[in-house]
C-alpha cells in the first residue's frame, strides 16, 4: 500500500518531461505555484488550464495515473467549491432555497478556487510522476547549495533523504516478515475492534524499531569503512545536465507568466 | 620471505563497561597475497578484530601497522582506502539507491573526479560479474548478488587488503559460493590479500592460513590441513569442523588408512574411488 503511494507514483516513460533536468522542473513546480494566484478572470485560468494539459500531454503519463495522484485529493477540491458556494454572499442572488443561498459571486469564486487547486496538484503530481525520487533529491540539492553559506546542512539533508528512500523498500519487505511472523503467533491485525486493531500494532512496530536502529549503526560503520566524512571533498556520480528543452521550459513558464500579468483584470 | 603488509604487536582491546578483554595481547602477521582466515567461536574477539585493522576501534594497548603506516587518528583515512571491508548484513551496506549509485559511494568520498568514476564503477562491476544490473534497485537483488555489489564497491577504490566479516554468513549456500568464488578469482587476479573472518570452517577450508582465535587470544596458527587434524578441540572451541574432515576421521575410525585430512570433498571422493578398487 505504502510503496504505491512512494514508488507507484514514479511513471517511466520516454518523454520530454522525463528527459527535464529535476532542477528546472522544481523551479517551474515553484513558479507556477506562484503565478497561479495571478489569475482572476476566465482568459487567465483559461491560460493556465492551457498550460496545464500541454504539460500533461508533453509528459505521455497515462491519465489513470494522473487520476490516481487526483483521487484522494478530489473530496478536498469539491469540500472548497461548496464552501464558496454557499459562504460567499456578494453578487446577484441566484437561487434561494429556504436558510440556503446561493449568489453569483460564490459560483465564480467557488469554481475559480476549485480548479486552482486542481491545476495545482495536476502540476505537483506531474513532478513526481516524471521524476524519480532520487532526481528530486539531486534537484534540491543542487538547487539549496547556496544555503550552504548560512550553514544549511545541504549534503547532509540530501543523503539523509536518499538513505530513506533507498531503505524503504527493505523496511517495507521486514515490516511483511514481521507482520506474518507474529500472525504465525496468533497476533490478529484484520480483525477485531478498532482498539484491539491498534494495540495490535505494537508487536509490529517494536521488533521494526529495533531492527532499524541496529541497521543505521552497522550501515553508519559500513559508510566510515568506506571512506565517508562529510561533504567536504566529496565529488558527484550522479550529473544533472541541463538542457535545450529545460531552458525552453523555463522561457514558456516566463512567457505565461507575463501573459497573465497583462490578462488579468 | 614473505612480506608482511600487516602486522599486530601485543594487541589489547576492550569495550567500554566490559571487564573482559575482547582481544588480549594479540600478536601476528599477515602477509602480502595470502588469504588468512580468521576462524573462532561468537565472542572470541574475530570481529574485533576487523574494526581494528579498519580504524573503526583503536587499541587500548599495542600497535598496529597496516602497509608499513601505524595505525592512528590521523592515518586511518589513508589506511582505509587500502582496506576495503565487506560487512555481514548485505542490505545494510548498501548505501545507494541503485548498484551503480553504491559502488560509487566509496568513490565519491574520496573525491575521485566523475570521468574516473564511471570508468571504475564499470570496470569493478564486470569483474563481479553484476555489470548487467547497473540501474537495478537493492530490493531486486538476492544477498548474494548484494554482497558481490560490496565487493565492487570495494575493488572500486583499489584495495590492497579485503577483508570478509562473516560475509557469507548471512547467505544461501549458492549465494555463498558466488561470493567466495568471486573472491578467490579476484585475489588471484590483482594480487590481493584476502582476511575472512568467519565461523565457517568450510569457508575457511579454502584458505591459505588460518588463526583459530578463543577468547581474545590467538588459539592456533597454521594451515588448514594442520588446523583440521587438531579436530577434538575444534570442536570443544565450538566449531564444526567440514563434513569431509569428519568423514576422513570416520575412515581412520574403521581402519581404512587415508593419505591426509581431507579439506574438499572433492579431493575425498577422488582418493575414495581411486585408491579401494578391487574388482
Amino acid at each position: 500500500m505504502m510503496e504505491k503511494m512512494i514508488f507507484g507514483r514514479y511513471v517511466p516513460a520516454d518523454s520530454i518531461i522525463h528527459k527535464m533536468d529535476p532542477r528546472s522542473k522544481l523551479m517551474i513546480i515553484f513558479l507556477f505555484v506562484c503565478i497561479i494566484f495571478l489569475a482572476n478572470n476566465v482568459v487567465t485560468y483559461a491560460l493556465i488550464g492551457i498550460y496545464t494539459f500541454f504539460m500533461l500531454g508533453l509528459s505521455k503519463v497515462p491519465v489513470r495515473f494522473l487520476y490516481g495522484g487526483l483521487k484522494p485529493v478530489l473530496w478536498l477540491v469539491l469540500f472548497t467549491l461548496v464552501l464558496q458556494l454557499f459562504f460567499t454572499k456578494e453578487g446577484a442572488l441566484l437561487f434561494e432555497w429556504g436558510p440556503v443561498k446561493i449568489y453569483e459571486e460564490g459560483v465564480r469564486m467557488g469554481i475559480f478556487i476549485s480548479l486552482r487547486f486542481f491545476f495545482l496538484i495536476l502540476m505537483t503530481s506531474l513532478l513526481t510522476l516524471t521524476t524519480t525520487p532520487i532526481e528530486i533529491t539531486d534537484g534540491l540539492e543542487t538547487l539549496l547549495h547556496p544555503l550552504k553559506k548560512v550553514r544549511f546542512p545541504v549534503h547532509e539533508m540530501a543523503l539523509m533523504m536518499s538513505i530513506s528512500l533507498r531503505f524503504i523498500p527493505t523496511l517495507m519487505q521486514e515490516t511483511d516478515k514481521i507482520m506474518k511472523a507474529q500472525i504465525a503467533r496468533g497476533v490478529e491485525f484484520a480483525s477485531g475492534p478498532f482498539k484491539e486493531r491498534i494495540k495490535a500494532v505494537i508487536p509490529l512496530l517494536i521488533p521494526l524499531f529495533v531492527s532499524s536502529f541496529k541497521r543505521a549503526e552497522e550501515l553508519a560503520i559500513a559508510m566510515e569503512a568506506r571512506g565517508y566524512r562529510g561533504g567536504e571533498g566529496r565529488t558527484k556520480y550522479r550529473q544533472l545536465s541541463w538542457q535545450r528543452a529545460d531552458s525552453f521550459q523555463i522561457g514558456l513558464l516566463i512567457l505565461l507568466t507575463i501573459l497573465l500579468y497583462l490578462l488579468r483584470s | 620471505m614473505k612480506e608482511s603488509i600487516v602486522t599486530l604487536k601485543e594487541v589489547s582491546f576492550q569495550y567500554d563497561l566490559q571487564e573482559r578483554y575482547a582481544l588480549n595481547n594479540v600478536s601476528f602477521n599477515i602477509y602480502e597475497g595470502e588469504w588468512l582466515a580468521i576462524v573462532g567461536h561468537n565472542g572470541s574477539g574475530k570481529s574485533t578484530m576487523a574494526k581494528l585493522l579498519n580504524g573503526l576501534q583503536f587499541p587500548q594497548e599495542g600497535e598496529i601497522t597496516v602497509c608499513g603506516t601505524l595505525l592512528s587518528e590521523e592515518s586511518i583515512w589513508d589506511i582505509r582506502r587500502k582496506i576495503g571491508m565487506v560487512f555481514q548484513n548485505p542490505d545494510n551496506q548498501f548505501v545507494g539507491t541503485t548498484v551503480q549509485d553504491d559502488v560509487a559511494f566509496g568513490l565519491e568520498n574520496n573525491g575521485i573526479p566523475r570521468e574516473e568514476m564511471v570508468q571504475r564503477v564499470e570496470d569493478s562491476l564486470r569483474k563481479v560479474k553484476m555489470d548487467k544490473f547497473l540501474h537495478q534497485e537493492p530490493h531486486h537483488l538476492s544477498g548474494g548478488q548484494k554482497q558481490r555489489v560490496a565487493i565492487a564497491g570495494v575493488l572500486a577504490l583499489r584495495p590492497s587488503i579485503i577483508i570478509l566479516d562473516e560475509a557469507t554468513s548471512m547467505l544461501d549456500p549458492r549465494g555463498r559460493e558466488e561470493v567466495v568464488e568471486t573472491v578467490r578469482l579476484l585475489k588471484e587476479e590483482k594480487s590481493l590479500t584476502v582476511i575472512s573472518i568467519t565461523h565457517d570452517l568450510e569457508e575457511a577450508a579454502k584458505a591459505d592460513r588460518i588463526i583459530v582465535m578463543n577468547k581474545g587470544e590467538v588459539f592456533r596458527e597454521g594451515t588448514p590441513e594442520e588446523i583440521f587434524s587438531m579436530d577434538e578441540q575444534l570442536i570443544q572451541l565450538g566449531l564444526d569442523i567440514p563434513f569431509s574432515v569428519k568423514m576422513s576421521k570416520a575412515f581412520r575410525q574403521k581402519g581404512i588408512e587415508l593419505s591426509k585430512h581431507y579439506l574438499s570433498e572433492e579431493e575425498l571422493v577422488t582418493e575414495l574411488w581411486t585408491s579401494r578398487c578391487n574388482m
